[in-house]
């Protein structure tokens, strides 16, 4: 019984060993090479550059407050690194993702739509159309770079009006970013905030 | 429910079945040791393995059968050596390499917790994935386990498998074999290939230090990176669901599209559905098979169908004027708060669904804001014991148990001694069933019950009211059950629900998986006996009826009592006009 038992505990302690360094070191560093080599761009976090710096990854959504920009999805956490502290040189922490874990029945999560529809109505008081709801609600990641092409048409006025645009010129816009569901299909019809955004900057400073 | 939603079900659902086919007669293969396609590739890293482990690699010599008690003996010991290894590192992860954030050690509990949880297949994150634990231990811990975990499991299903096939045998294989050929000629090869396809999709796999980005607006920020990918596709593949990021696959860096979230989506059902049709090949009749993946069918399709309207349906509480919930060609519309817009309401509901019927517990939307009766399916789905899909191997496990209470059920009607693919269910068989059905039940709502009497448990809940309850339901069904999956706003990184939890995962695996590996010896023992008029044949229409109400049956049974105290009555406060909210 006892030798059983010292004979499998070995098995077991070798077969860890083995995997941990088959499976826990070979498989990512081979995948890690892979990836670097062919898909550098997607496996650093997808990122653009303005005059050699990263002003954004495409797929993580950034808070917009200005009217000049489109607003994206609502989110429970900060998505930009707090205030830096009195010493620079720290290293920031990375953002935690999160979503806001309200219940439908909490009163808070009333609140929270409520205080939303309030900040939109007031950024665009003239604006009296209804809000698609992915603008009042909080993303799953809190770092969604997303919202529905309803809630971008939503904002057309007011960004608009920011940017000196007509409302059609802005449209066009809007719908060059719209992108389709996958095969017809899978997924959701998006326009991605944080592009469009960038693509309204671009635009403006055009010689 | 919109058309594009019931296309979209039905289109995933085939895609399902298109890979799963051919997957399980390869894994079939696997299982018997025979050559195929990849064998050039694979096999000499089996031998490898084998000569690392100590065992015989010469094929002339394979090592011996176990018994059913040897079995179980390694199981629980590589399992028990996995978890205080994991502890030890997460411990240590502080003074070890590869640590850029400097982050420091866990608690014992939650380190005990994540090590508990990863070694059960349930992949339970009490631990916020991306500022609480290294990448060091992301991969040398967790993704090493998330590979071994789930061979154990589809080792067991083998084993199980083999009580049935096997004649008068006092063996039912040798579990280091299975282990290492479900490792290296099923995970491995399938996480690599999908691991690669994520990559190009924008899921990140790097080891380089967190990006800094200067938003339009002028703030930073940081974006955390990691070697995600990899640990991603077996996450996925192996039923396991603990995310690199703290909100797993709704992160954009983890799930970056629609594409990322078909191929996820697919991959937490792929070797659950395959090993149906596997078990048919390893029967010799792959009309046994079908009729347990239809059993499956039969409950996911109407409880995904009930999630997805659920979730369409606006929140009754907010302000319909000032609002526009309708779904349309522009938008999703219905309940989006914890969604992310990209996956919109369907494929929110259908991962919820998918992610709960298999043990995967992986998420892409956050659950526990979702509609109560949204959340309700999702929650019954992995009460039922992870037994439609379920885990890879204990799901299929859990659903041969209950098919032998379904021929017991049926023997007791017509008053003769039950049988099952040749083999006589008998007293021995019935106890261990019954034993592996009741143990995660009774965990689930004894642990429910202590820990809504006790402060700590109460204070643990982030919502008021019956949606707390439902919290803590949530947490306990998905524990005993190896889930994984959260209601997220429940506090469970304190002392109390880290160890309750590390109980309810052992309970949930090892009560079910010793039970069953008795079974298979048990059944090995016995000589099988030809079919005749008198036995109930076990791939009809029939036998497939009484299997899913047998399981629907137990589950309604044990957990409508406590699901009226939860979902049920946040339903009815939330739809009644003037109903009093917490």
């Amino acid at each position: 019984m006892l030798t059983t038992f010292r004979r499998e505990l070995v098995i077991s302690l070798r077969a860890l060993a083995f995997f941990s360094i088959l499976l826990g070191v070979l498989y990512p560093l081979l995948v890690t090479g892979i990836s670097q080599l062919a898909f550098s761009r997607q496996a650093n976090g997808s990122l653009v550059y303005r005059d050699g710096k990263p002003i954004a990854s495409t797929l993580v959504g950034q808070p917009f407050t200005s009217p000049r920009y489109f607003w994206g999805r609502p989110s429970a956490i900060s998505a930009v690194d707090p205030d830096p502290k009195p010493d620079a040189s720290a290293i920031p922490e990375p953002i935690l993702s999160s979503g806001s874990n309200l219940g439908p029945s909490n009163p808070d999560l009333h609140k929270a739509i409520a205080d939303r529809i309030a900040v939109l109505r007031a950024a665009d008081p003239g604006n009296l159309r209804p809000i698609p709801i992915d603008l009042v609600t909080a993303s799953a990641s809190g770092l969604d770079p997303h919202i529905s092409p309803a809630a971008a048409r939503y904002q057309l006025p007011r960004v608009a009006r920011a940017r000196g645009m007509t409302q059609v010129e802005l449209d066009a816009l809007v719908d060059a970013h719209i992108e389709s569901r996958l095969f017809g299909l899978f997924g959701e019809p998006i326009v991605d905030v944080v592009r469009l955004n960038i693509a309204l900057d671009e635009r403006d400073h055009r010689p | 429910m919109t058309g594009n939603a019931l296309a979209q079900v039905g289109v995933f659902l085939a895609l399902l079945v298109l890979f799963a086919r051919p997957l399980g007669g390869y894994i079939a293969k696997v299982a018997k040791g025979e050559r195929h396609r990849l064998s050039f590739a694979l096999y000499p890293i089996e031998r490898l393995a084998l000569r690392a482990l100590g065992l015989s690699s010469d094929p002339g010599h394979p090592p011996n059968e176990m018994t059913w008690k040897r079995y179980a003996a390694s199981v629980l010991i590589v399992s028990g050596v996995g978890i205080v290894l994991l502890v030890v590192l997460q411990l240590a992860q502080g003074s070890l390499p590869l640590n850029p954030h400097e982050v420091g050690a866990p608690t014992f509990g939650v380190s005990l917790n994540t090590a508990v949880s990863f070694v059960t297949n349930t992949n339970w994150q009490t631990y916020a994935g991306e500022s609480s634990l290294s990448p060091l231990t992301q991969m040398l811990g967790l993704a090493t386990q998330n590979f071994l975990s789930a061979a154990t499991g589809i080792a067991v299903l083998f084993a199980l498998i083999r009580g049935f096939s096997k004649s008068r045998s006092d063996t039912i294989g040798n579990f280091w074999v299975d282990f290492v050929r479900v490792t290296v000629h099923v995970l491995l090869p399938l996480a690599f290939i999908l691991a690669l396809i994520l990559v190009t999709q924008g899921v990140v796999q790097t080891f380089d230090t967190p990006a800094h980005v200067t938003t339009l607006e002028g703030s930073h920020q940081t974006l955390a990176l990691g070697p995600v990918a990899s640990q991603v596709a077996i996450k996925q593949l192996g039923t396991n669901g603990g995310g690199y990021f703290n909100v797993n696959s709704a992160h954009p860096l983890e799930n970056p599209n629609a594409l990322s979230n078909l191929l996820q989506c697919l991959a937490i059902l792929l070797i659950p559905a395959a090993l149906c049709f596997t078990f048919g090949h390893l029967v010799s009749d792959r009309r046994q098979g079908r009729a347990l993946i239809i059993a499956m069918f039969a409950v996911f399709v109407p409880f995904t169908l009930a999630t997805v309207a659920a979730e369409q349906t606006a929140n009754p509480r907010l302000d319909p004027v000032a609002l526009d919930t309708a779904p349309s060609e522009l938008q999703p519309g219905g309940n989006m708060e914890g969604k992310e817009a990209r996956f919109g309401i369907t494929d929110s509901a259908l991962w919820a669904t998918a992610t709960t019927a298999a043990s995967n517990g992986s998420v892409n939307a956050m659950h526990d804001s979702m509609t109560p009766l949204g959340g309700l399916f999702p929650m019954v789905l992995m009460q039922l014991g992870e037994v439609i899909f379920g885990g890879v191997g204990s799901g299929l496990y859990g659903l041969i148990v209950f098919a032998i209470l379904a021929v017991f059920a049926a023997g007791l009607m017509v008053g003769r001694t039950p049988e099952y693919l040749g083999k006589k269910i008998e007293v021995r068989e019935m106890q261990m069933a019954s034993l592996a059905i009741l143990l995660p039940a009774a965990m689930v709502l004894c642990g429910t019950a202590l820990a809504v009497m006790v402060p700590e448990g109460r204070a643990a809940t982030a919502n008021p009211g019956a949606h707390g309850f439902s919290e803590i339901l949530y947490a306990l069904s998905s524990g005993a059950n190896n889930n994984g999956s959260a209601f997220g706003g429940l506090t469970a990184n304190g002392d109390f629900f880290a160890h309750l939890q590390s109980l309810a995962m052992l309970v949930g695996r090892f009560g079910v998986l010793v039970p069953v590996l008795a079974i298979a010896g048990s059944l090995a023992k016995k000589q099988a006996i030809p079919a005749s008029t008198g036995t109930l044949p076990t791939h009809g229409p029939l036998f497939i009826g009484l299997l899913v109400g047998v399981v629907l049956l137990v589950g309604a049974l044990t957990f409508i009592p406590s699901l009226a105290l939860g979902p049920i009555v946040e339903h009815l406060q939330l739809h009644t006009p003037g109903g009093i909210l917490p």
